[in-house]
C-alpha cells in the first residue's frame, strides 16, 4: 500500500489527538510539514532522525531499521578483550519513539528516486520529500579468496558489533596459551580507521595477562595507519615482543584464507592460526547501490553542505556510507554529519538556503585500560569536498606523560556516555 | 568494568525519564501521518523542554551541533567534560582562547580551537549560553 498524507490531513490528525489529550500544539506554526524517511538506525541514522524531530516537530520522520536493538561498535574492542560486557553496547529506540520518530523494524528493499518512494521489506511503500540513507557498511564477501559469509563463522570479522563480537571473544577465551592470533585489516577506506590497531592492543592486553606465551601478528593491506606512532609506541611500551605489524610493503597483505584448515596466506607466508580476525574490504550498505547513490568505488558522493547525493536528488547519504572527503568513517563523524544534514533538510523543506557547516571529528583509541589517545580535526566544505581546516587536525602528543593517557581514557568513557545519550538516552 | 557499566545504564535511565515527557504534539503529528508502530503515550510536558542542543541546530551557528558529541546536554551524563548549555558565553570564549594559545592545557580542544575564528567561537558561545539547561529528574 502507499502511505501518503497531505499536510492538511497531518495537521488535522495532530489537532484531533492533541485536543483529545487537552494539550497545546506548540511549534506547529513554523512546521515544515515535510516527510523524511531515514534508512538505518546507527550513529548516523538515529542521530539524524532525532535531530529532525527536535529541530522541526512538524516533520514526519520514519526511521527504517531491521534490528530492535542497536549494538554500538565503539568500545566493542573492550568486549573482545573481556574488559566490558556486550550489554553495555546495546541501546533501543523507545526514546526516539517518545519524541515522535516512527520506527519501522523492517528493511528497505528498493528506492524509486523519480517517484520518491521507498519499498519496505513488509511490502509497504512510503513516499518521501527527502530520503536519508544511513546504511553503514556492507562487508564484501567477494573480495578475499576464501573469506565468505560462512567463513566468518570460523574467522570472525567482528566489524559490526553483536554476535560476531561475542564469537571473537569466545575464540580468544578458548585458544591455548602459545597460540597465534592474526588480525588482517583491509586497505582504505573502511569503517573506523584506527579500530584494527586498538583491537590489536586490547587483544594483546588479554594475551599478556592471561596467555603470555601467545603472539599477535597484524597482516596489513597498507603501509600507514591512523595514530600509527602512538599505537607503535604503546605496543613497544606495553606489549614488547607480543605484537608484530607486517605492512603491505613487507608482504603483509592477506591473499587467501582457509577457514577449515585455519590458515591465512600472504604472497610469502602461510600462517596456521588459533584465532583469525579477518577484516574484509567494505562498501556502502546495499540500499545505497539499489537507490543509485553509490558510485563505482562502492561509496556515495555527496554535496558537503547538505549531504545530498550528487547522483540522485532528494536523497541524502550520511555516516560511513558517504564519501565525506577528509572526514574519517567514525561514529563521531556520523553523528556530526547527521546533525548538519538534519539542519540542512529543515531549511531545504522550508525553501531556505542551508548554512555552510563546520564539522568536528574526535576519535579516541584505548591501548590498555587507563591508556587512551585521540585524533581530532575540524572540517569545512571547500571546492565541493569536506577538508580539514588548516591547523585543526592532529593526534595526542607522542611521549606524553602516562597521566595524559589516563585522562584521555577517562574522556573516551565520557564521550561514549554523552554521544549514546544524545542518540538513544 | 562492571561498575562503569552500571553507571552508564543508570545515566541512560535518567535521560529516558526526561525524554519521555517531551514532544507530545510532535508525536501526534507523526502518529497521524504514518500510523505504524504506535509509540508509548508520553506525559504532558512544557514546551520549553525543547531547547536541547541537538534540537536547536537549525538556528545554531556553524560548528555548534558537533560540540554535543562530547559536551553533555544534561548534568546526569557520566563524563568529565563540562556542559556548554547555559554557561556564560564569555566564559566559553575565554576557555577556547586559552586552549588555542596553549595557556590552558588540553587534550583535544587545543586542536579543535584552531579550527574556528574568534567570531565563530563567539557565535557558538552565545548560542550555547542562550540554551536552557535540560530539566533534571
Amino acid at each position: 500500500m502507499i502511505r501518503s498524507q497531505s499536510r492538511r490531513d497531518v495537521l488535522k490528525g495532530a489537532a484531533a489527538t492533541a485536543a483529545g489529550a487537552t494539550l497545546p500544539t506548540p511549534a506547529l506554526a513554523q512546521a515544515s510539514g515535510g516527510r523524511v524517511i531515514v534508512v538505518g538506525g546507527g550513529f548516523a541514522g538515529a542521530s539524524c532522525a532525532r535531530a529532525l524531530r527536535r529541530l522541526d516537530p512538524g516533520t514526519a520522520v520514519t526511521l527504517v531499521e531491521t534490528s530492535q536493538t542497536f549494538t554500538a561498535c565503539p568500545f566493542s574492542n573492550e568486549v573482545i578483550a573481556g574488559l566490558r560486557d556486550l550489554k553495555a553496547q546495546e541501546f533501543d529506540y523507545k526514546n526516539l519513539r517518545a519524541e515522535g520518530v516512527v520506527v519501522a523494524f523492517t528493511s528497505a528493499t528498493a528506492v524509486d528516486p523519480q517517484a520518491r518512494m521507498v519499498t519496505l521489506g513488509n511490502g509497504d511503500r512510503l513516499r518521501y520529500d527527502r530520503l536519508v540513507l544511513a546504511p553503514g557498511v556492507d562487508l564484501r564477501f567477494d573480495a578475499l579468496p576464501g573469506y565468505t559469509e560462512a567463513a566468518a563463522e570460523r574467522m570472525p570479522n567482528a566489524w559490526k558489533a553483536g554476535e560476531q563480537t561475542a564469537l571473537l571473544r569466545r575464540q580468544l577465551e578458548a585458544m591455548p596459551d602459545g597460540g597465534l592470533v592474526v588480525i588482517a585489516p583491509p586497505a582504505n577506506p573502511y569503517r573506523c580507521p584506527p579500530g584494527p590497531y586498538e583491537r590489536a592492543s586490547l587483544i594483546a592486553y588479554y594475551l599478556k595477562t592471561k596467555k603470555p606465551k601467545s603472539k599477535l601478528i597484524i597482516l596489513d593491506a597498507k603501509d600507514q595507519f591512523s595514530k600509527q606512532r602512538l599505537f607503535q609506541d604503546a605496543w613497544n611500551e606495553l606489549y614488547p615482543g607480543l605484537v608484530e605489524w607486517v605492512p603491505l610493503s613487507m608482504g603483509g597483505k592477506v591473499t587467501k584464507v582457509d577457514p577449515a584448515a585455519m590458515t591465512v596466506e600472504t604472497d610469502f607466508n602461510k600462517f596456521t592460526v588459533a584465532v583469525a580476525n579477518i577484516l574484509p574490504p567494505q562498501r556502502a550498505g546495499r540500499i545505497a547501490a539499489l537507490a543509485g547513490v553509490a558510485d563505482r568505488t562502492g561509496w556515495c558522493p555527496i554535496d558537503p553542505i547538505t549531504f545530498e547525493s550528487t547522483l540522485q536528488p532528494y536523497i541524502h547519504v550520511i555516516g560511513d556510507a558517504c564519501i565525506a572527503g577528509a572526514m574519517p568513517k567514525s561514529g563521531f563523524s556520523a553523528n556530526a554529519q547527521a546533525k548538519v544534514c538534519a539542519a540542512a533538510l529543515v531549511k531545504l523543506m522550508r525553501g531556505e538556503k542551508p548554512d555552510e557547516p563546520r564539522l568536528i571529528n574526535t576519535c579516541y583509541s584505548i591501548a590498555a585500560p587507563g591508556y587512551g589517545f585521540s585524533v581530532a580535526a575540524v572540517y569545512h566544505p571547500a571546492n565541493g569536498q569536506l577538508v580539514e581546516v588548516p591547523g585543526s587536525a592532529g593526534t595526542s602528543p607522542v611521549n606524553a606523560a602516562r597521566s595524559v593517557r589516563e585522562q584521555e581514557a577517562k574522556l573516551a568513557d565520557g564521550w561514549f556516555n554523552t554521544i549514546t545519550g544524545e542518540m538513544f538516552g | 568494568m562492571k561498575r562503569r557499566d552500571r553507571s552508564t545504564s543508570s545515566s541512560c535511565r535518567k535521560r529516558a525519564r526526561i525524554g519521555t515527557g517531551a514532544f507530545l504534539a510532535a508525536l501526534a503529528v507523526a502518529t497521524a501521518a504514518q500510523a505504524q508502530a504506535p509509540a508509548p503515550a508520553p506525559a504532558p510536558a512544557p514546551a520549553e523542554q525543547f531547547g536541547k542542543p541537538i534540537g536547536s541546530a537549525g538556528a545554531a551557528p556553524p560548528g555548534a551541533s558537533s560540540c554535543s558529541g562530547c559536551h553533555p546536554a544534561s548534568a546526569s551524563v557520566d563524563t568529565p567534560v563540562k556542559q556548554l548549555v547555559g554557561r556564560k558565553p564569555e566564559e566559553i570564549v575565554a576557555a577556547v582562547e586559552a586552549f588555542r594559545s596553549g595557556a590552558k592545557p588540553a587534550t583535544v580542544m587545543d586542536r579543535i580551537a584552531k579550527g574556528f575564528t574568534g567570531d565563530e567561537i563567539k557565535a557558538i558561545a552565545d548560542w550555547y549560553g542562550a540554551q536552557k539547561q535540560e530539566a533534571q529528574p
